[in-house]
């Protein structure tokens, strides 16, 4: 007989040292449903799941059932021949191998098979692929490929196996909205035929378009179970943070205020064409746009690392054509990129480190060596203003959550205070509070005299906090306005941005 | 077709062997000695021992890891061996066969074993391992050579597959050892291509934790790979008393250098989850031929390692620049106009 549970966990705990990252959870998931999981950044969502998959052992005492059977030694082998199936906030690719590989790998294990039959690979990746509705070259090398396809590669894998349970660790925090539809429709699917979905997102809106209940934690415990029914953004905000969002729009900034970088028909082959923007000392921009639309490529260019062939790019009065990011750094400008867990940090260096790996020069002492204290201040402030959570200042970055991480890359940069900072999706992956606070800092730099250009695909943040808008699409500027002239809605429907 | 020229051209496999051809012109060019058949297959049996340990050193370095203390493992395996035929003339041919090859394989497991248990950089453990092994064959040794190996034992190696003459009506041709490092290429391909736990070889070598999380066994695929790499010096420690029909305990250990040369320099990759056995095999002929090519025009023997550095830093670099210009060719956005 099938129980009705597809999971049961009792009295799970969770200690790392310096942190219980699990305090005696009891949790359930039934079958056919679609569960959310929501909570801070490091309240403990990827750790449950890493304890679901047996990646992680629990502390002694726990109990977990999987289709009602209780499974004492639980490993993530085990647990996937149970049908189990996570998609990790970090991914679990070999960015060494091609995608069909990538994709077909669980099945070939799962088979114990001792030979590899790539013509099945081929078919089962193409499947896997369909399922989706997405168009990936299947023998290209996984490392080749953008975030966002690196992500619906591991949806895809997720697919191939013997389905009961499927988990999402943030799977939409990279995907536009086309992708998002395109992913839901398959959770939906999947629903019908009676497989449970756990889902974690920090998008609430998503969490109220396909949940059918929620689970809140907070600090490693569960506050509760509901149903979407019971909640609105704001509660579930308040739940989750025991804090109430602020949002208020930047402050405007007068006419009269210098240029400080300017574009003028900036074109680079196959990468953007003919884009021409003033961006103002103490100006928010927002660049928008689907995926693919040139907006990174040109971000690149503005810090040196992606050199344009021809127009003209000037910076502070002077044409600059910067081949190096270096040059870039020195000038005054500064970049987070989107990928920031691959491109922003050292992963076995300390937070400490890799917080202060920018500024390093200016602690340091009159014989050249590190004052720690100084350092350790800077580090706190910013630690404070971002509410990043950690154990230690010395414990490796790879031990943060995913959020924290993302928030460590962003204070490193807003410790060199340049002139012109460059944020490729600045909260992606970030919870609520953290990116109204994120948003706020952006808005009390802008204040300062910083200028900056955001990026992003949620239209929604930078209608709330730039002061002017750039929509792009396939390599151009096909749109410009302030926040006033149109509404969310209507800014989705004109470029079809969902 | 044009897609499959166009997937060569972009393989390092073939500058490799663009590079060897030029060698092969120019040196040739400098010493009409060099460019002879009899020369190719003096090079080849030449390298025969580095060829078939640098096919071990692959699968490791695949994994992501390394352990440079194969040239002990295979003089412990070449002595032991030795020692055996010596002691008793008659001894069973399978004996002296699988003897040192077990011998690598256990090594190379004590290896593995050593590095899933201690944190401590891989390196490191191999390079103690090394000294580990080499002192106490020293030490048991007290540096005796050995000879005068049985009659069949001498006479394998003068087998050739392939027989042609020379002026002098001496015969060359393709030897039996080098036949044995084909079917070890042979093998070693095989396993990496086409097998379940060669994909899971380099994908360990790709991302840890990602194969770990994948169900993969990651301290056992570690073993398998350093017993592997044992075994083969194993054998590679029979074909080279084969060669030099002594066992010497100071004879293999300072090679490993070559082989670490060799695979590297075939385009796999130093943190792992990269390389070929076509590769490997480019980059212990360039090396070899290079050696003989320099010895046949009489530049001093100290000057060769200096080449084969240069080489290596040269071939290291361009492989470094190409990947950087692949990535900037590409994806791309197809921009309206
Ligand atoms: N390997 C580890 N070693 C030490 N501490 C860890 C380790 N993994 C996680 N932690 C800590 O456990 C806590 C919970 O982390 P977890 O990754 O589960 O958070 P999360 O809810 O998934 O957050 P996010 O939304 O940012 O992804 C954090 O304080 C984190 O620093
Ligand atoms: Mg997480």
């Amino acid at each position: 007989m099938m129980s009705e549970k597809t999971i049961e966990l009792k009295n799970i705990s969770k200690v790392y040292p310096g942190v219980r990252a699990l305090d005696t959870i009891n949790f359930e998931i039934g079958r056919g449903e679609v569960h959310c999981l929501v909570g801070q950044n490091g309240c403990g969502k990827s750790t449950l799941i890493k304890i679901m998959s047996g990646v992680e052992k629990p502390e002694p005492g726990a109990e977990i059932y999987i289709n009602g059977e209780l499974c004492k030694h639980l490993n993530s082998h085990i647990s996937m021949s149970k049908g189990v199936q996570v998609i990790y906030q970090d991914l679990s690719l070999f960015s060494n191998l091609t995608v069909k590989e990538n994709i077909a790998f669980r099945d070939n294990i799962r088979k114990k098979s001792l030979f590899v039959n790539w013509k099945e690979v081929d078919k089962i990746a193409r499947k896997a692929l369909e399922l989706i509705d997405v168009d990936i070259d299947i023998n290209a090398k996984v490392g080749t490929l953008s975030i966002a396809q690196q992500q619906l590669v591991e949806i895809a894998k997720a697919l191939t196996g013997d389905l009961s349970l499927l988990i999402l660790d943030e799977p939409t925090a990279s995907l536009t909205g086309k992708e998002v539809r395109s992913l839901f429709r398959v959770i939906t699917n999947l629903k019908n035929k009676g497989i449970s979905i756990l889902f974690v997102s920090h998008k609430l809106n998503e969490i109220f378009e396909i949940a059918e209940k929620v689970t809140v934690m907070r600090d490693g415990k569960i506050i509760g179970d509901f149903t979407p029914s019971e909640l609105d953004h704001d509660r579930l905000v308040y739940l989750m943070t025991g804090m109430r969002e602020l949002y208020k729009q930047p402050k405007p900034i007068g006419n009269d205020y210098e240029v400080v970088m300017e574009a003028r028909n900036l074109s680079k082959n196959k990468n953007y064409k003919d884009i021409s923007f003033k961006l103002k000392k103490g100006e928010i921009l927002g660049i928008t746009g689907l995926l693919g639309s040139g907006r990174t490529e040109l971000a690149l260019t503005l810090f040196g690392m992606n050199p344009y062939d021809s127009g003209e790019l000037i910076f502070e009065g002077k044409a600059v054509k910067w081949t190096s990011n270096r040059e870039a750094c020195a000038a005054g400008v500064g970049y987070v990129p989107e990928d920031r867990l691959n491109c922003g940090l050292i992963m076995n260096q300390s937070i400490e480190d890799n917080l202060t790996i920018t500024t390093i020069k200016s602690y340091l002492s009159r014989f050249g060596l590190i004052n720690s204290g100084e350092r350790l201040k800077a580090l706190n402030t910013k630690v404070k203003e971002l509410g990043i959570k950690f154990s230690m200042p010395e414990a490796a970055v790879k031990t943060l959550s995913g959020g924290n991480s993302q928030k460590v890359v962003l204070a490193k940069w807003l410790l060199v205070n340049p002139k012109v900072l460059i944020l490729d999706e600045p909260t992606i992956g970030i919870d609520v509070i953290a990116k109204n606070s994120i948003h706020t800092l952006i808005k009390s730099l802008a204040e300062n005299g910083m200028s900056i250009i955001m990026i992003s695909d949620e239209v929604q943040e930078v209608l709330q906090n730039c002061h002017r808008i750039l929509v792009m699409s396939k390599g151009r500027i096909v749109f410009e306005f302030t926040p006033d002239q149109i509404t969310d809605k209507e800014l989705l429907e004109k470029f079809n941005l969902a | 077709m044009k897609n499959y020229l166009r997937g060569i051209l972009k393989k390092n496999e073939f500058y490799l062997f663009m590079i060897m051809v030029l060698m092969v012109i120019v040196m040739s060019a400098i010493n009409p000695n060099f460019g002879t058949l009899e020369n190719g297959f003096d090079i080849l049996r030449g390298t025969t021992f580095i060829g078939i340990c640098s096919m071990g050193f692959l699968v490791v370095l695949i994994t992501g890891g390394t352990d440079i203390s194969f040239t002990a493992t295979a003089t412990v395996a070449q002595y032991i061996m030795a020692l055996l035929m010596v002691s008793n003339p008659n001894i069973p041919v399978v004996f002296v066969i699988l003897v040192p090859m077990v011998i690598g394989a256990v090594l190379g497991s004590v290896n593995a074993l050593l590095i899933n248990r201690l944190k401590v950089p891989v390196i490191i453990i191999t390079i103690a391992m090394l000294n580990t092994y080499y002192g106490a064959i020293q030490f048991f040794s007290e540096g005796e050579w050995l000879y005068n190996f049985p009659e069949w034992f001498a006479d394998f190696p003068r087998i050739l597959l392939i027989t042609f003459k020379n002026e002098d009506g001496v015969a060359y041709g393709l030897t039996s050892l080098t036949a044995i490092w084909i079917l070890v290429a042979l093998v070693t391909s095989v396993l990496l291509r086409f097998t379940m736990l060669g994909r899971k070889i380099y994908a360990l070598g790709g991302n840890q934790t990602a194969a770990g999380r994948e169900g993969i066994h990651v301290n056992r695929i570690r073993i398998f790979a350093h017993s592997f790499l044992g075994l083969i010096a194993g054998i590679g420690a029979i074909v080279h008393a084969m060669v030099t029909q002594t066992a010497a305990p100071n004879a293999i250990v300072g090679q490993e250098f070559n082989a670490v040369a060799a695979v590297v320099l075939g385009g796999a990759s130093i943190a792992g989850g990269g390389g070929s056995v076509l590769g490997t095999l480019l980059g212990v002929l360039l090396i070899a031929t290079l050696k003989n090519g320099l010895t046949v025009m009489g530049v001093p023997a100290y000057w060769h390692q200096v080449f084969i550095g240069l080489t290596l830093v040269i071939s290291i670099s361009v492989t470094a620049i190409r990947e950087k210009m692949a990535k900037k060719n590409a994806g791309g956005i197809n921009v309206e106009s």
